[in-house]
């Protein structure tokens, strides 16, 4: 295959998927990797703290505020930013759009990796982390919590992760057969991956709701799951804008080929947005809460930054030319993450109050684990994307020196 | 058929509203989970804080039977300085102070005392939020009890109790949860409650749920200033004192808080002075919890039938694509074979 | 400053005592009082320059407690001292006159010094039936103390009969003992209750009188405040046992014999002011006190609950001066922000940010480029 750039008008009117995923090759020692592993490696010693000493000797957390950023960020977050998969996987398998399909891969690697180090972050939150199993076992888990059905669904979700990559490694091992099996009903886990997120994604806002009065009005509601789930899905378009561009900035990639579908993803967020923001705002004034939008003190402040950067994007994208600005694009997807990060945060820290006298704000060693463990997400994404076929392309003109 | 853009936002709207319709009206439904009364043998304590004088004899008998370290807050290790219940106190007295102090009772220029420990709820948040069934609640006492060897250590207990109980240890590498469990562990030899049996002024007292509610609208009826006799260690032990009573609030700290409380408080100072929380509603936050799960969730009906349409979709997508790749959602080759 | 030499003279002629226990006195004195450094020096000068101020000392229903407590006063020759600080005028216990004829000398002492002398009153002063339950030499008590108390500089009442009552009136109080400040109100009367009261509160009001002119400051009850203004249970050297809920619970029990608190046995101190357990009794060291020895306080000083409330009912808290870490309702807990975590987020959000928007940036300025065609 010849190396030459598609006009973009042609690759527009196309509106076929282009042909293949290729691995990008190039060197994985370099400045950026290079920082990663650092961060890893202040991250495991601080770990290696945590497991010596306990929780208390490398956390701020007390029983005024019993999570911290190692939940809120580690994993009700980072699942979030995981969602591409989930985003990638509605759009392209259930609702057949198949000009979408060349964005699958990278997200589903970054959700593999999200989820897979989510699930490992709630084992070094948990205090009693060698009972871990018991949330899964008969007899001991509870059915009522909804914590329970958190971790088992995203424990499902994790595996059901693994399976739809595995044609992969059952093809590198030579297990044709099985991987052609696998093909026929890999629909069945297609549509698992997306009822599964579905259900813990909102979930993950339920968990609050047990809260009661702890969780200021500006947060608590029963419309929670919504809420939440609503803002993962979003997370999951904008997640792959980012990932898009930064893959093709970062690997020095033309990324003219996907602007079409990302110019479309970007008018589904604006009318996520849209969606949430009319729910959020009408529950406040539903409920009452409404006039607590400005008496609230840092929790007023806190509540308004969050609404500005949600209206942001729509403003933004409400243009028809600016969705077909890659720029444009990433500034609303971008402010759409912080959005959402931001609201989690939020409901989780900053909107909970047990009491007079306690106070939490994460320490630094606690802030160097978080980072470790997005740096191991980071690095293991670059790996996987110079090694295997992720990104598309063609696969023999891998566009990076080898 | 395929699925439009329009079409898809449409039923999306659609579905959304719907399953916002269900969330909401779900309480109203027959499906909705109602609160959790008292048991009928619950056991209970009533706490006094009119009769406490904040000697804390209490709090040494309870660090005694549960063999639990001292606590030093001041620097000297003397004696035990916990300011706050924690993961090695289960029971703490704690006193209010305004401008003279003068007035033992009052909540101007006076002082008084407050215990805080397990409140034994009706219908414990904890225990609904405990994935691992930790947290349990004794039908016949209604203890509400811990078990560290099922505890995963996840502090949704911690988090959810809205009386701030459960506290976890944050300085030991094999942590548990640590709370009254009414000494429930003495019961099999005919003891009970250790603060109650050690009180000198009967300001905690142990006793069954509806002793302890007689003993409590005995209390409510005296009239401030006379003097009256009250029982120490339980209703019944006819060790008594005599005592003017004091001037109550006129409520009763656990008796309707979040569906009510095994363990309640009589006091002389507003709750809320006492940095208890208070306006709690009737309803507890266990049911409002477990009622939208049983709503979205229950006998996995709504997550059975969406399944059935993803899956239905995704198989009807697979049929639909010509390129063979497409489900090898991680191809080797690219796409070409 | 005073002329060492004279006071050096002067103090072994009088006292027979050696200058420097001479002054030890006088420190104590002040230190009782809790007065501030240099008043010893003051009373020095006070007790040996003055004039002696005469006392007149009536004594009515009474034990003689009061005045047994004061001759046990035991620093050297301490009952030389108060012989010799005041001129003792009139005092039924110590005089060897009897009968009319010492009734003679008071009166004519009281006239020499009228408006000058102090008038000390001890035990409690019937009023029913017109007084006629205590009489001396034809006159009742309360005749007696309404004429001497005319002419007095300074009326003390000392002992908790004479300050309110006392044992003789307990309940049902057949001969309606009343204190001297009752009787002779509004007359200020400065009381030192206690059953019977350390002698050094009572020599210490007399040396302030003495020294400075004028009573030391005292309280609404005319307790001077710097004996009756602390609970026994503030000062008291088992508090620690009450604070960790130490508590004996029968004479001779473990806890008894360790020491423990003794509120379960009914000890006021709770409710009762007075100095006991800081200065104690008797100067023979520590201990030397009703708790110190294994008893409860019995709150002899309070009226209604010494010989009132039985000894073994349980005391009601006055007020909490709680020690220190004590936990109160509200305790700040947790850790705020560090320096390293502030920095740490700002490192992070900056980067994050300046990153985020320096990407838009370019990718604005390469779409410009080739908005104006120079990518094909």
């Amino acid at each position: 295959m010849v190396n030459h750039p598609i006009p973009s008008e042609v690759a527009r009117r196309l509106q076929k998927p282009k042909a293949g995923h290729a691995a990008i090759g190039g060197d994985l020692i370099g400045p950026v990797t290079i920082v990663l592993a650092l961060l890893i490696g202040i991250a495991l010693f601080f770990l290696a703290q945590r497991f010596i000493y306990g929780l208390g000797a490398v956390t701020n957390i007390n029983n005024g505020y019993p999570w911290g950023i190692w939940v809120v960020w580690d994993v009700v977050i980072a699942t979030g930013f995981a969602c591409g998969g989930y985003a990638m996987a509605l759009m392209c398998y259930v609702l057949n759009k198949g000009e979408f399909h060349h964005l699958v891969r990278p997200a589903l690697t970054a959700s593999l990796f999200g989820y897979s180090l989510g699930g490992l972050s709630v084992l070094l939150d948990l205090g009693r982390y060698w009972n871990f199993w018991h949330i899964l076992w008969p007899g001991y888990a509870q059915p009522g919590s909804v914590m329970f059905e958190v971790a088992a669904c995203i424990s499902c979700y994790i595996l059901v992760l693994w399976i739809e990559f595995s044609p992969a490694f059952l093809e590198h091992f030579g297990f044709k057969n099985l991987k052609a099996k696998l093909s026929k009903v890999m629909f069945a886990f297609i549509g698992l991956g997306v009822l599964l997120p579905t259900m813990h994604q909102s979930s993950l806002g339920s968990l609050l709701v047990v809260f009661g009065y702890q969780i200021h009005p500006l947060w608590q509601t029963p419309l929670l799951p919504l809420l939440f789930l609503l803002t993962a899905v979003c997370m999951g378009f904008a997640v792959v804008i980012l990932e898009a561009t930064l893959a093709a900035v970062g690997f020095k990639r033309d990324i003219h080929d996907e602007l079409p579908m990302l110019s479309k993803i970007g008018k589904i967020i604006m009318g996520i947005i849209v969606a949430y923001l009319v729910i959020r705002i009408g529950d406040l004034v539903v409920r009452g809460a409404i006039f607590t939008v400005f008496t609230s003190g840092i929790k007023s402040v806190m509540f308004l930054i969050e609404m500005a950067v949600f209206i942001y994007p729509v403003v933004v994208l409400s243009k028809p030319s600016n969705r077909k600005q890659l720029s444009k694009l990433l500034a609303a997807a971008m402010s759409m993450l912080t959005g959402a990060v931001l609201y989690r945060i939020d409901a989780f820290l900053v909107a909970y109050d047990t009491g007079p006298g306690w106070h939490y704000f994460p320490s630094a060693p606690e802030m160097m684990v978080t980072i470790g463990v997005a740096s191991i997400e980071v690095l293991a994404y670059i790996i996987f994307v110079r090694k295997f076929p992720v990104l598309p392309g063609h696969p023999t003109s891998s566009t990076a020196a080898e | 058929m395929t699925i439009t853009r329009r079409n898809f936002l449409r039923s999306a709207a659609g579905g959304t509203a719907a399953a916002a319709a269900c969330a909401t009206l779900a309480p109203s439904s027959a499906q909705a989970r109602d609160t959790k009364p008292i048991p009928e043998n619950a056991v209970g304590l009533l706490y006094d804080a009119t009769l406490c004088i904040g000697c804390k004899a209490c709090m040494s008998a309870c660090k005694e039977v549960n063999n639990l370290p001292p606590e030093n807050n001041v620097g000297e290790n003397l004696w035990d300085t916990p300011l706050e219940l924690s993961g090695y106190t289960y029971n703490i007295i704690k006193i209010y102070q305004n401008g003279t102090m003068e007035h033992k009772d009052k909540a101007e220029n006076g002082f008084a005392h407050i215990k805080r420990s397990c409140l034994h709820c009706g219908d414990p948040s904890c225990v609904s939020a405990c994935p691992t069934s930790a947290m349990t609640k004794d039908g016949n006492t209604g203890i509400v009890g811990y078990n560290k060897d099922a505890c995963i250590g996840c502090r949704y207990c911690v988090a959810a109790c809205p009386f701030g109980v459960p506290q976890f240890q944050y300085d030991t590498p094999t942590p548990q949860i640590a709370k009254c469990q009414l000494c429930r562990h003495r019961m099999p030899e005919g003891k009970y409650a250790a603060c109650a049996e050690s009180c000198p002024t009967g300001a905690t007292i142990f006793g069954t749920y509806k002793a302890l509610s007689e003993e409590i609208d005995r209390r409510k009826a005296m009239t401030p200033g006379q003097p009256n006799l009250f029982p120490r260690r339980t209703p019944e032990s006819g060790d008594t004192h005599e005592k003017a009573a004091a001037e109550y609030v006129d409520h009763v700290y656990g008796q309707k808080e979040v569906g009510g409380t095994q363990v309640r408080y009589l006091s002389g100072v507003a709750f809320d002075k006492l940095a208890l929380p208070v306006g709690l509603p009737d309803r507890s936050y266990a049911a409002d919890s477990e009622t939208l799960q049983h709503s979205l969730y229950g006998g996995m009906v709504l997550p059975g039938v969406a399944l059935a349409g993803l899956v239905a979709a995704a198989w009807r997508g697979s049929r639909d694509h010509r390129d063979e790749d497409d489900q090898d959602i991680f191809d080797q080759h690219g796409g070409q074979k | 400053m005073y002329d060492d030499t004279e006071i050096s003279r002067e103090i072994a002629n009088r006292f027979n005592l050696e200058r420097r226990d001479f002054l030890k006195f006088c420190a104590a004195m002040a230190a009782t009082m809790g007065l501030p450094k240099g008043a010893e020096a003051e009373i020095a000068t006070a007790i040996t320059a003055k004039e002696r101020p005469s006392v007149i000392w009536l004594h009515f229903q009474e034990c003689t407690g009061c005045t047994e407590s004061m001759l046990r006063a035991e620093h050297p020759t301490i009952e030389k001292l108060i012989l010799e600080i005041i001129s003792l005028d009139y005092h039924e216990t110590l005089f060897a006159a009897a009968g009319h004829q010492v009734e003679a000398a008071r009166e004519a002492a009281m006239k020499k010094n009228w408006g000058k002398y102090v008038l000390v009153v001890e035990g409690a002063i019937p009023i029913k039936d017109n007084g006629i339950y205590c009489k001396i030499g034809g006159k009742t008590a309360l005749e007696l103390v309404k004429e001497c108390a005319e002419g007095a500089a300074a009326v003390i009442a000392i002992g908790s009969c004479a300050s309110w009552g006392g044992m003789p009136s307990t309940p049902p109080n057949p001969t309606g003992s009343t204190g001297v400040p009752e009787i002779l109100a509004p007359k200020p009367v400065v009381t030192i209750p206690g059953c019977p009261p350390n002698p050094y509160n009572f020599l210490s009001t007399v040396v302030h009188f003495l020294t400075f002119g004028a009573l030391p400051a005292i309280d609404d009850k005319g307790r001077p405040k710097f004996a009756y203004s602390r609970l026994i249970h503030e000062n008291c050297e088992r508090r620690a046992h009450f604070d960790a809920g130490r508590f004996a619970l029968e004479f001779g029990d473990e806890g008894h014999r360790k020491g423990y608190c003794l509120y379960k046995l009914g000890c006021k101190g709770p409710e009762t002011y007075a100095n006991c357990p800081a200065i104690l009794f008797n100067d023979v060291g520590s201990g030397s006190w009703p708790v110190g020895t294994g008893h409860p306080c019995i709150g002899c000083t309070e009226k209604h609950i010494g010989f009132e409330k039985p000894i073994h009912a349980l005391a009601e808290l006055q007020n909490q001066r709680p020690p220190l870490g004590y936990a109160r309702v509200v305790e700040e807990q947790g850790a705020g922000a560090s320096i390293g975590a502030i920095a740490t987020v700002a490192a992070v959000g900056g980067l994050a940010i300046g990153a985020g928007a320096k990407l838009v940036g370019n990718l604005g300025k390469s779409e410009n480029d080739q908005d104006s065609g120079k990518q094909g």
